[in-house]
């Protein structure tokens, strides 16, 4: 009896899944191609980046975990604020609500499809570095961070669109962006933790950023702040955080957007 | 008759106002319930707490057995939805809408895709299935969404105004769907202010007004209960002064349209012996004579007009 009921969980849970993933593949179709997400998962970081290193005198070596850092962060937090905006203006969300989806499916269908954009975008610069010639001393380390990142930043972005319940796509977008952007100021994308004065070694360490960028300089350099067990660790603890509170956090706001 | 929907002392307040004050209804299986009512009135909220969308405040509501708070997966599977506005995804194309839904149905692909097709022919939408809806007219919006409702071959369909600003073709269209789909035995929930499409499609009624149900019953029982409405048309071959015929017992209101006089009675057969013996006395010919019940739309006017003014 108890094996019956347990099965049965397993099925709702897996058919739940599925339903998730229907959910991500329409935002990927629907969400990648549009204007603010092109510029502020893509050509924004870019350019912040380039502003950053032209003109000074860095290795490859030395560019490639501030680069993947940035990649990895800002292509996974790109779209995810914006969705539950955009679909509560076109009263899309209210179609997904009524459907026999449960409402962490529906959310974790938008968490998958910034993953898979992230996953997917991070390795045009993976692919460029091993191209010219940047040796990777640990990729299955990088490779684990990569996911583990990729997921707890596409958790966050959405956890973003939380609060307030709008449907005006442009004020989450600027305000994610007031907390995105000190993240990757603080996180040692641009200068390694261990040259950071101390109360910004401090800050650093409350940003999930900060412990990915330390395993891509751990990944190809062979150096990192903290051991690769505590960033690897701490990425998980954010990951499942930013999850289960962006879960949460709009089931509880979700009734605002139909009021 | 089996219950598809069972609504008991439902009631959703926002702030201080009160949107659906403790109703309770029930619609049959396999019947056309036409849920009517003024802007306002309550007929949105209701049927988003049907579907699920929101929760009420006090009160359940149960849909084919399935209560939507306690079992909305169950409930929200055998429902088809067509919303007041419509809610395709424009920057997909209809096939991908559809497949969307389907998926969010757990429908299987092969059936799917035969489904979406047969629906899409059926719409007269086959030829436009790889265009995006961003490019669709509000006709073809509304036909999308009634195919999207049906992908899941649903057991109950709710329409929130399903005609509402359609050119004639597509509103005839719809209309045909839907009593085609009863016929099948779907229960279908219609919300409408089109009273002579509630008056030809649905079996029962109920009007809604503030909040509360004004009154709930088949169009013909609630046209024949609004007694004060019922009305006798005459014409006399030449004209007379309308007071002399105000004198008679039992007419409340007399109305005077081009060359026909209208008397509103509680008694139509009394009202009649008496413009008779009128027209005796005064030596005058009846050219016409009709006994009129009254329309849905004088019922839901007089209905919610007296709640209004209560």
């Amino acid at each position: 009896m108890r094996d019956d009921q347990a099965m049965q969980s397993i099925n709702i849970f897996w058919e739940q899944l599925k339903r998730s993933f229907a959910i991500a593949k329409k935002d990927i179709r629907i969400y990648y191609s549009k204007g603010p997400v092109v510029v502020f998962g893509l050509i924004f970081p870019l350019f912040l980046f380039l502003a950053f290193t032209i003109g000074r005198n860095l290795s490859a070596r030395e560019l490639f975990p501030g680069l993947i850092g940035m990649t990895v962060f800002f292509t996974a937090t790109s779209v995810g604020p914006a969705i539950l905006p955009w679909e509560t203006r076109s009263k899309t969300l209210e179609r997904l609500v009524c459907s026999p989806v449960s409402t962490w499916a529906i959310f974790f269908g938008d968490i998958l499809a910034s993953f898979i954009f992230g996953v997917l975008v991070s390795l045009v610069p993976l692919g460029v570095a091993l191209i010219i010639g940047v040796e990777i001393m640990d990729l299955l380390v990088l490779s684990l961070g990569m996911i583990l990142a990729t997921f707890c930043f596409a958790s966050l972005s959405v956890l973003l669109s939380v609060y307030p319940p709008t449907d005006i796509p442009a004020t989450v977008m600027m305000l994610s962006s007031l907390i995105k952007f000190p993240l990757v100021f603080i996180s040692g994308v641009f200068v390694p933790i261990e040259q950071l004065p101390e109360w910004a070694k401090i800050a650093a360490s409350l940003s999930p950023l900060t412990y990915f960028t330390d395993l891509a300089r751990y990944a190809i350099n062979g150096i990192s702040y903290y051991s690769v067990s505590v960033d690897l660790a701490v990425l998980a603890t954010f990951m499942l955080v930013f999850l289960v509170s962006s879960v949460k956090l709009h089931e509880k706001f979700l009734p605002q957007r139909f009021s | 008759m089996s219950v598809a929907v069972v609504v008991h002392n439902l009631m959703k307040r926002y702030g201080d106002i009160i949107a659906v004050d403790h109703i309770s209804f029930e619609v049959k299986q396999a019947e056309i319930f036409g849920f009517l009512g003024p802007n306002g009135a309550g007929k949105t909220t209701t049927i988003r707490i049907l579907t699920g969308i929101i929760k009420p405040d006090e009160g359940t509501a149960t849909i084919m057995e399935h209560d939507i708070g306690k079992e909305p997966l169950q409930a929200k599977q055998i429902m088809g939805i067509v919303p007041e506005m419509s809610n395709a995804y424009i920057d997909l194309s209809a096939w991908n809408n559809l497949m969307l839904i389907g998926e969010l149905y757990g429908v299987p692909k092969k059936q799917r895709i035969e489904r979406a097709n047969k629906l899409l022919e059926r719409f007269g939408l086959y030829d436009r299935k790889d265009q995006l809806v961003r490019g669709f007219s509000k006709g073809m919006k509304q036909r999308l969404i009634l195919c999207m409702a049906l992908i899941n071959e649903p057991a109950i369909l709710f329409l929130d105004e399903p005609t509402s600003g359609l050119d004639v073709e597509s509103a005839k269209m719809i209309r045909e769907i839907i009593m085609e789909l009863n016929s099948a035995g779907a229960t279908v929930f219609l919300t409408t202010h089109n009273m002579e499409e509630a008056n030809k499609l649905c079996d029962r009624i109920a009007i809604i007004n503030h909040g509360m149900i004004a009154a709930i019953d088949t169009p013909e029982n609630l046209r024949m209960k609004s007694s004060s409405l019922q009305s006798i048309e005459v014409s006399f071959d030449h004209s007379l002064n309308t007071n002399n015929l105000a004198k008679i017992p039992c007419v409340k209101q007399i109305e005077k349209m081009g060359d026909k006089i209208k008397l509103y009675t509680s008694d139509p057969g009394e009202t009649l012996n008496c413009i008779m013996d009128y027209a005796r006395s005064h030596n005058m010919r009846i050219i016409t004579l009709n006994t009129l019940a009254p329309s849905l739309e004088e019922v839901f006017l007089k209905l919610t007009q007296t709640k209004r003014e209560g």
